[in-house]
């Protein structure tokens, strides 16, 4: 058995999970239209490479990743791109953002496509499916394989997984699968281990090859014994020397730092990655579109979502990504009092503006919200400093003092006080006795400080940007004064070569040298028309001459009379 | 007496030494107080202080003849950071300033003529473009300082506000009911 560790805080909200997991995983039918955001992961959004109008086919890659944190779109089915614009999306500002909306044909029609090296071009069926010995692959080629599969972590991140697996500088002791799924109401991955626990398990050891991991631990929260006995029954078929264990149920122990210290007794400390203690940690979703896309090729097209809530039938559906919620709640008939929809958990979840906000990559609950489900907070009281908060801080916080930094906009003071470590679980709102919301004080203050630094960053750019064109004008300058001190010093250096020539005799040089030019010229500005001449020609042209002289001695006869007066005129 | 008087005077002249010594070793070139008024200043590089440039602003400020609240890129926070700097007190903005929303230039390429002037008064280089060829702004590089705005003969550039997206959008301060003491 093996050593668990405790982390601090923590809190233990009602799971209300057991509804959705009465029955297994259903697939949602296909809907009318899919709404495919381009910005489904952290990062940069991709670029969209097909226009409106054009036809997919389903698993078509439809956007590029745009730099390094970014990864690919694919089309979730086969059909048309009608539009690409601004579309509401699920994001707590409430703004819409680029999205293709694809109309499917029904036909569900998939794109050639396999696993890398192995594209098997002479079967000449565009749906074959072929599996690959990974282990023979390059493990860069992979990564790429995945970022171009878009697969990112599907715990709620969605972290592109590539960069996860780069080799950093020190050696994976330790790869976590995260099954832990703390919090309430959602099942997804529950069910996913309960159903697909082979895959998963196949995922997890082409992790670990990627990452040349030492050992591999699974962990799962010990209220999915379901889930723990198919993973470990999966393990133990597969072969692979995998531990899963039971953690105890504690919100937030689904968080990456929070696992890790359960599991290792390892804390990450502040500002460092987990792979700097020599731990890296995926969900378990996240394993299973990784095996998907290495063994079949298939790029992430679909997601579980649990769908809870105020529902009649709450159920778990495998979702393509770009579903509006609208046609997923209605799979679940709300209930009356329905009044919102939450994409994610009740503590960290996010409240939907509308039903035509699509599933993407993160989506992993929708709970259909009611005021009997959810009372409207009480109204907030002030803080009276019971350090409640700091009890349940699973991050070692002093979320009262945060607060009090927040509040009062000192977000110098905030950032000393760790404000960055804040995980925004929402443990300690859940507790506090006067409802102050400390999370959104949290968020504030949080986004406030990275936009500060964001300004900053371009205001040194700016500066760097301005002093070199400040010294490129210098240099130029510079330049140009040297190049006029070296065009003197030629002229200098050249006079002295005939010193013994006045300069009287010099300008009567150049005169001569300018008459030999002009004669030179005149020889040969001869006009060459006049040679070879028939005899008619040159009759003619001597007749043209003798009347041009007898028109000139005519001029000279009239003209001469009044010579004179014209002279003394000019 | 004597040698009391010896002693203090030799210890005058080392310390002296050290002093002069240490003047010239350890000089400090330009003024330190200029770079840290330099990197509160938001660089736009605008001139809207009526200084070319950031810069020559921070020296102004330095040497005490000009105001600190004569930045309105830098905003209410500028003049903040800068009165907390100085220890001087917070001075708003004068009656005329005019704060306007963070903005990049935008060059109609249609009506562009390529006569590089825009390129020119950039204070930045973020407008890419040769003589007789259609000029654009580089808008990652942009600072909206508006410099190139007048110099167009052909008012092609305009000033385009940067609206809030998902990349830039920021969690606001939370607003919520209080309970009512009864």
């Amino acid at each position: 058995m093996r050593t668990l560790y405790q982390f601090h805080g923590g809190i233990h909200p009602p799971g209300n999970k057991e509804p959705s997991t009465q029955s297994g995983i259903a697939r949602a039918p296909l809907p009318s239209k899919l709404v495919i955001p381009f910005r489904q992961h952290a990062g940069a959004a991709a670029k969209p490479i097909v226009r409106a109008g054009d036809q997919v086919l389903k698993g078509q890659l439809i956007g590029m990743p745009d730099g390094f944190v970014s990864s690919a779109v694919h089309a979730s089915t086969s059909g048309t791109i009608t539009t690409i614009g601004a579309q509401p999306i699920a994001h707590p500002s409430g703004l819409p953002d680029l999205c293709a909306t694809l109309i499917p044909d029904g036909r569900e029609e998939w794109i050639l496509h396999a696993a890398p090296s192995t594209l098997r071009q002479n079967s000449g069926q565009a749906s074959l499916r072929t599996g690959f010995d990974y282990r023979n692959s390059d493990p860069a080629e992979l990564r790429q394989h995945l970022r171009m599969s878009g697969v990112v972590g599907l715990g709620g991140a969605v972290f592109p997984s590539d960069i996860k697996l780069r080799p950093g500088n020190r050696k994976i002791d330790t790869l976590i699968l995260n099954g832990a799924e703390c919090e309430p109401y959602i099942t997804c991955d529950d069910m996913l281990m309960r159903e697909r626990a082979a895959e998963i398990a196949q995922g997890a050891e082409m992790l670990r090859f990627m990452l040349e991991a030492g050992e591999v631990l699974i962990g799962i929260e010990d209220n999915k014994p379901q889930a723990i006995a198919a993973m470990r029954q999966a393990v133990a078929e597969s072969g692979f020397l995998f531990e899963v264990v039971a953690v105890p149920t504690i919100y937030p122990g689904g968080s990456a730092k929070q696992l890790i210290r359960v599991l290792t007794g390892l804390e990450v400390p502040s500002g460092k990655l987990p792979t700097d203690i020599g731990v890296q940690c995926f969900n378990v979703a996240t394993a299973y579109s990784v095996y998907r896309a290495l063994a079949h090729g298939e790029p992430l097209l679909s997601r579980i979502v649990t769908l809870t809530g105020n529902v009649r039938r709450a159920q778990n559906f495998e979702v393509l990504l770009g579903t509006p919620v609208r046609d997923l709640v209605a799979l679940g008939e709300a209930l009356p009092g329905t009044d919102r929809y939450i994409m994610g958990g009740p503590m960290m979840g996010l409240p939907l503006s509308s039903t035509d906000i699509p599933l993407v990559k993160a989506s992993n609950c929708i709970i259909a919200a009611s005021d009997k489900l959810f009372p409207p907070a009480p109204p907030a009281l002030p803080c009276i400093r019971c350090s409640r908060c700091a009890q349940a801080c699973p991050a070692d916080l002093q979320p009262m003092d945060l607060f009090w930094f927040a509040q009062s906009r000192e977000f110098d003071k905030a950032q000393q006080f760790s404000l960055f470590d804040c995980i925004e679980c929402g443990a300690c709102s859940y507790v506090c006795p006067s409802h102050i919301p400390l999370v959104q004080y949290f968020q504030f203050a949080k986004s406030e400080i990275r936009a500060r630094e964001h300004d900053q960053q371009a205001a040194d750019h700016a500066r760097e940007r301005h002093e070199f064109r400040e010294y490129r004008f210098e240099r130029e300058k510079q330049e140009k004064a040297e190049r006029l001190a070296a065009r003197e010093l030629a002229a200098k250096q050249a006079q002295p070569a005939e010193p013994s020539v006045s300069p009287a005799d010099a300008m009567q040089q150049k005169i001569q040298a300018a008459i030999a030019h002009a004669r030179e010229h005149a020889a040969a500005g001869k006009p060459k028309n006049t040679e070879n001449l028939t005899a008619q020609q040159q009759a003619e042209i001597a007749e043209i001459e003798a009347r041009r002289t007898h028109i000139h001695e005519l001029a000279k006869s009239a003209a001469e009379p009044p010579n004179d007066h014209g002279e003394s005129h000019s | 007496m004597l040698s009391a008087l010896l002693v203090m005077a030799g210890i005058a002249i080392v310390l002296g030494g050290v002093l002069g010594f240490s003047a010239i070793k350890f000089r400090v070139e330009g003024n330190p107080l200029v770079d840290k008024i330099d990197a509160i200043l938001p660089q736009t590089q605008c001139g809207q202080c009526g200084y070319p440039g950031c810069r020559p602003y921070a020296e102004a400020i330095a040497s005490g003849e000009a105001d600190i609240n004569r930045c309105p890129p830098g905003g209410e926070e500028g003049i903040r950071k800068l009165a907390d700097l100085l220890g001087v007190e917070f001075k708003p903005f004068g009656g005329g300033t005019v704060l306007k929303p963070k903005s990049v230039a935008f060059i109609d390429e249609n009506l562009c003529i390529g006569c590089t002037l825009c390129a020119q008064a950039c204070p930045v280089d973020a407008i890419a473009g040769a003589a007789k060829q259609m000029h654009t702004i580089i808008a990652s590089e942009c600072t909206g300082c508006e410099l190139c705005v007048a110099p167009c003969p052909v008012d092609c550039i305009s000033m385009k506000p940067i609206g809030e997206n998902i990349a830039n959008w920021k969690w606001k301060y939370p607003v919520y009911t209080l309970a009512q003491a009864k």
